[in-house]
């Protein structure tokens, strides 16, 4: 059955290419390197006189946000316009449920209209894994953060800044810190980080926010910003969600900021060149100090450039993997319709 | 495949050439059976020459060669979904399903719409299952009014109804007196009290064991310790109250283990496992496949392995179905939005009896758990196949391989993990009351 298959399978074409993109885990690093490469050549887009590619013309894409979402949303709306694809956006609340229309019933409709992709975003882990497998398999399903499980082209704009700044991913270490067992970013940035063959993925934090088995996920644990942040190249710093203050898992932000905000003394025990990063939007005072967020080491704002021409290049990517695909299937039937 | 309900006018029955199996006489060998008048008559081994049946008239003859005859099944848990959630089940079409997989007797617990805290609510179940006529019901009463943990029920008027214990199921009882006191009121009229331990605050938002698979998944987890430490907490009542208990669907090795530790010191507890937790580990649940979404969920290899140990052991008794239909929509959805549960009754003989292809136990041990003891945990008057006792039987067929596809399933559920699968072993007819109610044509 189609269920049972994990997503990183699921979001490859027979020729290995992708058609959807629901998880950075298990992808090569030559998919993964060229995503990255795509998104360089589209990196000057931004600069022409006209700021658009014709690669989606003609293309429907719908922007599906069962969550609510500024700057993710805003970053696939822009990506997707400069590629010239015809560009919807459905921002779904809770009332859209209690009318009663269950999820298949409106993709079946959206589906309906000759859409050629869904950008979704779900508090429910599995859901943009879900509609890929048993709902709409003809229409390529970009994962736009999925519950706690992925949020791939964040981390892949993650990955593409690491680059820029820092070139070979084989002898770098990267350290993740604040609240990883909420985090769909974190996990899709562990994975991309290994599949990339990075020298060291670590993640820091107390108990309370990092989960079950992380070493398994490909990430050393230290419960220490002083021994976590040692000779370290890049700093990754979580949003940690306010309303996690109100259940037991952490004492007061003030205690919080005491042990793991990244302060200029903090930021420190690492490399003297190490990069601060932080996927936004940043709590000054919580998890990271003003000075640190705007000082010289941090690239924060270029990550939010480097989004669109990320997003550009996975959109096409799976846009043009999902052709073939679908090609393949049509051919397949002809095929077996002329015997 | 035929149905037939059984009827107040039951049949005169000869099963030939089965392997009579019944752990309560050690009976194990090849046999003529003969039912008359809903009742087990004669019981005429193959070899015994000396026999003389020509005075017993049979309408129908049931060649069971090649196939074991053992007690009908019976099943500590499973859902009907009636009165209340009918767009998952019925009563009839539920234990329609039981007939078909071989269960002749079963429990239902009490989360019906309105729930099992009436007597009124457990005679209108009893009498559609009497209607259907294809399984003994056996419904278990609320143990606190609307399973709401606050008011104890009536649990001398759910006895008189026709209960069988008593179950708060995996609702909150927030206040340990409240559960103290319910304990203590059960214990009065030596009712059972079955448990399905868990404390709700350490399952919290979890849907899946918490393991390495919950973490790559992203989906919350459920640590061991949502049931380890209510388990603890409840054997202790027990043993402070005197109360008959019987766990249910346990799904930890450290379960298991404070089970055995407690009828070391004398406690007559008694526990059953649910039958795909001894096929499943957590990682089944990888690609976010909804129909391995149980409650409790999945646990380790280890734990699964400790489950099988525990049954090797004798520490656990009774394997049970835990039958959860549920419509297409259920499981249709993101997994966190899916509903927990596997439609099972109608795999729950072939996939348990996989233990004793994998010789861990033997038929008799095999029949002991699904029928025997579950039998002597209610207390009633089953699980048995002796002459002048009401012919409740199963005829199953270990070597049958089928492949279970939605149309094979008589259940108006057709949630299960196995579908698409070749299944081994397969129930070919069940007699209920002295009537057959099942046969694969």
């Amino acid at each position: 059955m189609s269920l049972a298959i994990p997503p990183h399978q699921l979001q490859l074409n027979e020729h290995g290419q992708l058609k959807h993109f629901l998880t950075t885990e298990n992808l090569s690093t030559e998919i993964l390197t060229e995503i990255l490469d795509t998104a360089e050549s589209f990196s000057s887009v931004g600069q022409q006189a006209v700021k658009k590619v014709p690669l989606l013309r003609g293309k429907t894409v719908v922007n599906l946000f069962f969550e609510a979402s500024t700057r993710t949303r805003t970053t696939f709306e822009l990506a997707a316009k400069r590629l010239s694809a015809d560009v919807l956006n459905i921002n779904i609340s809770a009332s859209a449920t209690s009318k009663g229309e269950s999820l298949m019933d409106m993709l079946w409709n959206l589906e309906a209209m000759d859409s050629d992709m869904f950008i979704v975003r779900h508090q429910d882990s599995g859901a943009p894994h879900f509609i890929a497998s048993q709902v709409c398999p003809n229409v390529a399903i970009i994962n736009a953060g999925d519950g706690r499980h992925a949020h791939p082209t964040q981390a892949m704009l993650d990955m593409y800044t690491i680059r820029k700044h820092k070139g070979d991913f084989r002898n770098l270490k990267v350290a993740i810190i604040g609240d990883i067992t909420h985090s769909r970013v974190a996990r899709s940035q562990v994975h991309a980080l290994n599949g990339l063959q990075v020298g060291e993925v670590r993640v820091i934090g107390p108990k309370t926010l990092i989960p079950h088995d992380m070493e398994h996920l490909g990430a050393k644990v230290f419960y220490n910003m002083e021994q976590g942040l040692k000779d370290v190249d890049v700093v990754i710093m979580l949003r940690l969600q306010k309303e996690r203050m109100n259940s037991a898992l952490l004492p007061s932000e003030h205690e919080f900021y005491r042990l793991y905000g990244l302060t200029t003394e903090k930021l420190a025990f690492a490399k003297p060149d190490a990069i601060v990063m932080h996927p936004g939007p940043i709590n000054r005072g919580v998890e990271i100090e003003t000075a640190v967020a705007d000082g010289p080491q941090s690239v924060i704002l270029k990550q939010v450039n480097y989004g669109i021409s990320v997003r550009m290049a996975v959109l096409s990517m799976a846009m043009s993997g999902q052709s073939t695909a679908i090609t393949a299937t049509s051919e397949a039937i002809n095929g077996e319709h002329g015997a | 495949m035929k149905f037939t309900p059984s009827s107040p006018n039951p049949q005169s029955i000869k099963i030939a050439g089965g392997r009579v199996i019944d752990p309560l006489s050690q009976r194990d060998e090849i046999a003529d059976i003969y039912v008359v008048d809903g009742f087990i008559q004669r019981i005429v081994p193959v070899n015994d020459n000396s026999a003389n049946t020509q005075d017993i008239h049979t309408d129908i003859t049931i060649n069971a060669e090649g196939k074991l005859v053992i007690p009908g099944a019976v099943d500590l848990c499973a859902r009907l979904r009636e009165p209340g959630q009918e767009y998952k089940g019925t009563i009839h079409s539920e234990t329609q399903a039981a007939a078909a997989g071989g269960v002749t007797h079963l429990c239902c617990p009490p989360d019906t719409n309105p729930v099992i805290d009436s007597p009124a609510v457990a005679a209108l179940i009893q009498e559609r299952a009497h209607q259907s006529g294809y399984a003994h019901v056996l419904p278990i009463g609320a143990m606190t009014h609307d399973l709401e943990g606050t008011q104890l029920s009536e649990m001398h008027a759910l006895q008189e109804a026709g209960c069988i214990g008593v179950a708060q199921l995996r609702n909150a009882i927030k206040d340990n007196r409240v559960l103290l006191r319910c304990l203590e009121y059960a214990a009065t009229f030596d009712l059972t009290v079955f448990f399905q331990s868990v404390d709700l605050s350490l399952q919290g938002d979890g849907i899946v064991h918490e393991s390495f698979t919950s973490t790559r998944l992203g989906l919350p987890g459920i640590p061991r310790s949502a049931e380890t430490v209510a388990l603890a907490r409840d054997l202790l009542l027990v043993e402070q109250t005197g109360v008959t208990a019987h766990f249910g669907q346990l799904s930890c090795a450290r379960s298991v283990e404070q089970i055995a530790a407690a009828q070391q010191r004398g406690l007559p507890v008694t526990a059953d496992i649910a039958v795909h937790q001894l096929l499943f580990n957590d990682e089944a649940i990888d690609g976010f496949n909804s129909q391995y979404h149980v409650n409790p969920p999945f646990r380790s290899e280890i734990d699964r392995k400790a489950l099988i140990d525990a049954i090797k052991s004798g520490v656990v008794t009774a394997i049970t179905s835990d039958h959860q239909p549920h419509e297409v929509a259920a499981k249709s959805a993101p997994f966190a939005a899916t509903e927990a549960g596997i439609s099972s009754i109608e795999t729950f003989l072939p996939m348990s009896f996989g233990l004793v292809r994998d010789g861990i136990l033997s038929e008799q041990e095999w029949v002991t758990c699904i029928a025997t003891t579950p039998a002597s945990i209610i207390k009633i008057d089953a699980g048995k196949i002796a002459e002048n006792s009401m012919a409740n039987l199963s005829i199953f067929d270990p070597s049958a391989q089928w492949q279970l596809t939605p149309d094979a399933l008589h259940s108006d559920g057709k949630n299960s993990p196995l579908l698409g699968k070749t299944i081994s072993g397969r129930t070919c007819a069940t007699i209920y009351n002295g009537r057959v109610v099942f046969q694969l044509s």
